[in-house]
């Protein structure tokens, strides 16, 4: 006890200020490593004609001028929207199941766990599994046009709804996964609340809308937010259901750029990085906008 | 040239198994023979080589066949092996271009293979220099149903005009001429080549490929005029683009389409699909303009020396034991494809044998539209032909697309 303050070490002054960033220098060190430099070097490469082998050449920005001027990428940015919008449905979709299911009958825990099943599928199987529901001579979809003497419709091999066509696959995984956002969050509702509700005489969609579904808002939220970021992303599906085909009709910015930078017949490192760049841009306005609102609900919230 | 399911996961899981480092007596292959036929033949190249060289070991790493056209650019690169498999022609450009293949010509001159491998040599010279060793090849034509054709009374067509009147005939009972699956491009290509080698003839068609003419000349419009022929009265199956050239064959087997252009590797699949070989025959494609000296497609696989090859005293045996008469009859006899090496034996196959017959009367053998042109063009190109066989009205947009895609790739 007899030690002063002066005579303790900087590292015993500071350590409560130095300790925390200790413990996170492994998680910020593989951040910046595998995500910060990553996103510079993709700046980078945009601005640079290269096949991934050979010798790279400066064109400034000449790959973002060839961008505006490339129906493909038009195509795709198009498309992006179209997953936005519908990928959207997922979430009301989610929200009634979790609705419908949150009740406490025998047996509704296994049935909870059939309807989350599409989610824990691989996306790939999922492609697969309506590739086939949409085959137009043999899928299921055919079978049931023909039954109803209609001709079948080639979902997948028709520009007009192939977008619509692939969203729709998408949405059989998402809906599960809202739908599981939902539950948890249901189960979190105040039924102090829902009772003093009921006394006031709230009913079905009043109930729903003023006192349930406020409640629920942090599950909107990650519900929106994991939504639009995965039909931003969207890949997986249209790769393994159309390649981007029949002639490109159902690109998006993330399968164009893959196709661009490394498919067999890509290769151009640089125009696939400033693709990549351009939905970069898209998704950081959108989660900035989000980060924002967080940020101020949290600060009332106090 | 067999093209499965797309495998896009496929690149990254085997990109790392690649060369370990090889010491003297040891050479690595690289190769994307993950098929059931390739694999063997394959294993019983490497298990000769092993008997003729007891010195040299072979380490095998047998890549699936996708995920190859993506991992070669990275193995050449980071950590060569000693032998790589690739294809001739365009394909193999650009890791010349990048000094990533090594000068093989000493191969060639010390094992006289400008004569035994004579057919395939301009397909493998860039520069006036030998990049690899081709060692199978196989045919492209019309695969048609024998039986519906002598149903119908229909003779194998050889002009352009009786193949029209053939399909028009098979279409008045209701069956479609023509089955293809577009969904993977690529089988456009082989139509699209078809079209312009008959049309045009194999120097125009060289030419176009090596960017030299643009895609809004007369004669590719021309190309596209004859081709509408057939494609504007639904001489195609309904919906190609939805298949792939395998989902497009039981259209074939089951009757409802007699005749298909592909490769050779399509005969395997359409009698496992249950189609008897007397009921399955193969032409050439006809003529279309006369005079025209007939090319045919041929693809062909080939070995080359990655130049970081750590061991490339012993790869160059590996190539020279691979160009042998006897290694090459052995390989396709499993392969049931063609023996490049002109002192090999035939495989008495029917289809191999007419193949055999049609490459070497034929005038000049082209590669592929997309192992021709560079892999940018090729991938516009073969969109737009889709396009085009679903919707021919936009011929005009399509090329006008095509001819900007042309003036950036070859500048």
């Amino acid at each position: 006890m007899a030690d002063s303050i002066a005579g303790k070490s900087y590292w015993h002054q500071n350590q409560r200020r130095i300790a925390p960033w200790i413990f996170l220098a492994p998680g910020v060190f593989m951040f910046a490593v595998y995500v910060i430099i990553p996103i510079f070097q993709s700046m980078e490469i945009s601005l640079y004609d290269w096949d991934g082998i050979g010798e790279k050449t400066f064109i400034g920005i000449e790959n973002y001028i060839e961008l505006l001027d490339d129906e493909a990428f038009y195509t795709s940015l198009i498309n992006n929207l179209l997953w936005l919008l519908f990928y959207m449905l997922a979430v009301p979709a989610g929200l009634f199941m979790s609705l419908f299911l949150n009740q406490t009958v025998f047996g509704i825990r296994l049935v909870k766990s059939l309807f989350f099943f599409p989610f824990v599928i691989s996306q790939v199987v999922v492609g697969l599994v309506f590739a086939w529901f949409y085959d137009p001579t043999f899928g299921l979809l055919a079978l049931i046009f023909k039954t109803f003497g209609f001709q079948p419709l080639a979902v997948l091999a028709d520009e007009r709804y192939v977008t619509y066509g692939i969203i729709f696959a998408g949405l059989w995984p998402q809906t599960a996964y809202c739908m599981i956002l939902y539950l948890t969050g249901l189960n979190a509702v105040d039924p102090e609340q829902i009772e003093a509700g009921r006394l006031d005489g709230a009913k079905g969609w009043r109930m729903l809308w003023h006192v349930v579904l406020p409640q629920l808002r942090p599950a909107t939220f990650i519900a929106v937010v994991v939504t639009v970021i995965g039909a931003l992303r969207s890949f997986d599906l249209v790769s393994i259901m159309t390649d981007g085909g029949p002639y490109g009709s159902s690109r998006v910015l993330a399968y164009y750029m893959y196709e661009q930078a490394l498919s067999e017949y890509g290769f151009r490192m640089g125009y696939g990085a400033a693709i990549a760049v351009v939905l970069f841009v898209i998704m950081m306005v959108y989660i900035s906008g989000f980060l924002w609102s967080m940020y101020r609900q949290e600060r009332e919230g106090r | 040239m067999k093209r499965k399911l797309t495998a896009v996961l496929a690149g990254a899981m085997l990109g790392c198994l690649s060369a370990a480092s090889a010491q003297s007596g040891e050479i690595v292959l690289n190769s994307d023979t993950s098929d059931p036929a390739p694999k063997a033949a394959m294993q019983a190249l490497i298990d000769g080589f092993q008997k003729a060289h007891p010195d040299v070991t072979v380490k095998w790493n047998n890549f699936d066949h996708e995920g190859y056209k993506t991992s070669i650019r990275n193995f050449l690169t980071a950590e060569p092996p000693d032998v790589a498999a690739w294809y001739a022609g365009n394909r193999m450009a650009p890791f010349v271009e990048a000094g990533l293949f090594e000068d093989v010509t000493s191969v060639w001159e010390n094992n006289n293979l400008d004569e035994t491998l004579k057919s395939a040599a301009a397909s493998m010279t860039i520069d006036g220099k030998k990049w690899g060793v081709p060692y199978t090849y196989y045919q492209w034509g019309i695969y048609y149903r024998q039986d519906i054709f002598d149903e119908l009374g229909l003779e194998v067509p050889k002009t352009w005009e009786e193949l029209k009147a053939v399909c028009a005939k098979l279409k008045e009972n209701d069956i479609t001429p023509f089955t293809i699956g577009t969904k993977t491009l690529w089988p456009t290509g082989g139509w699209f080549d078809y079209m312009n080698l008959r049309t045009n003839g194999y120097e125009f068609h060289m030419d176009l490929t090596a960017g030299k003419v643009p895609y809004n000349d007369p004669r590719v419009v021309e190309v596209f005029r004859l081709w509408a022929e057939l494609v504007e009265p639904g001489y195609y199956i309904d919906n190609h683009a939805a298949y792939d050239w395998q989902e497009a064959v039981p259209f074939f087997v089951r009757g409802a389409a007699a005749m298909y252009l592909m490769g050779n590797f399509a005969v395997d699949v359409m009698k496992n699909a249950g189609l008897k070989e007397d009921q399955l025959g193969f032409m050439q494609f006809p003529a279309i303009t006369p005079g025209i000296p007939m090319a045919e497609d041929a693809p062909t696989d080939t070995l080359h020396i990655p130049s970081n090859a750590p061991n490339k005293a012993d790869a160059k045996k590996f190539l020279a034991y691979l160009a042998r008469a006897e290694v090459q009859t052995e390989m396709n006899r499993i392969l049931g494809q063609l023996p490049v090496n002109s002192q090999s034996e035939r495989p008495d196959d029917k289809f191999l044998a007419q193949g055999f017959e049609m490459l070497s009367n034929a005038y000049a053998l082209a590669q592929f539209y997309d192992r021709d042109a560079p892999a940018a063009m090729a991938k516009a190109g073969m969109e737009g032909f889709q396009e085009f066989m679903v919707k021919p009205k936009n011929i005009d947009r399509i090329l006008k697309r095509l001819e900007k895609v042309r003036a950036r790739v070859y500048k």
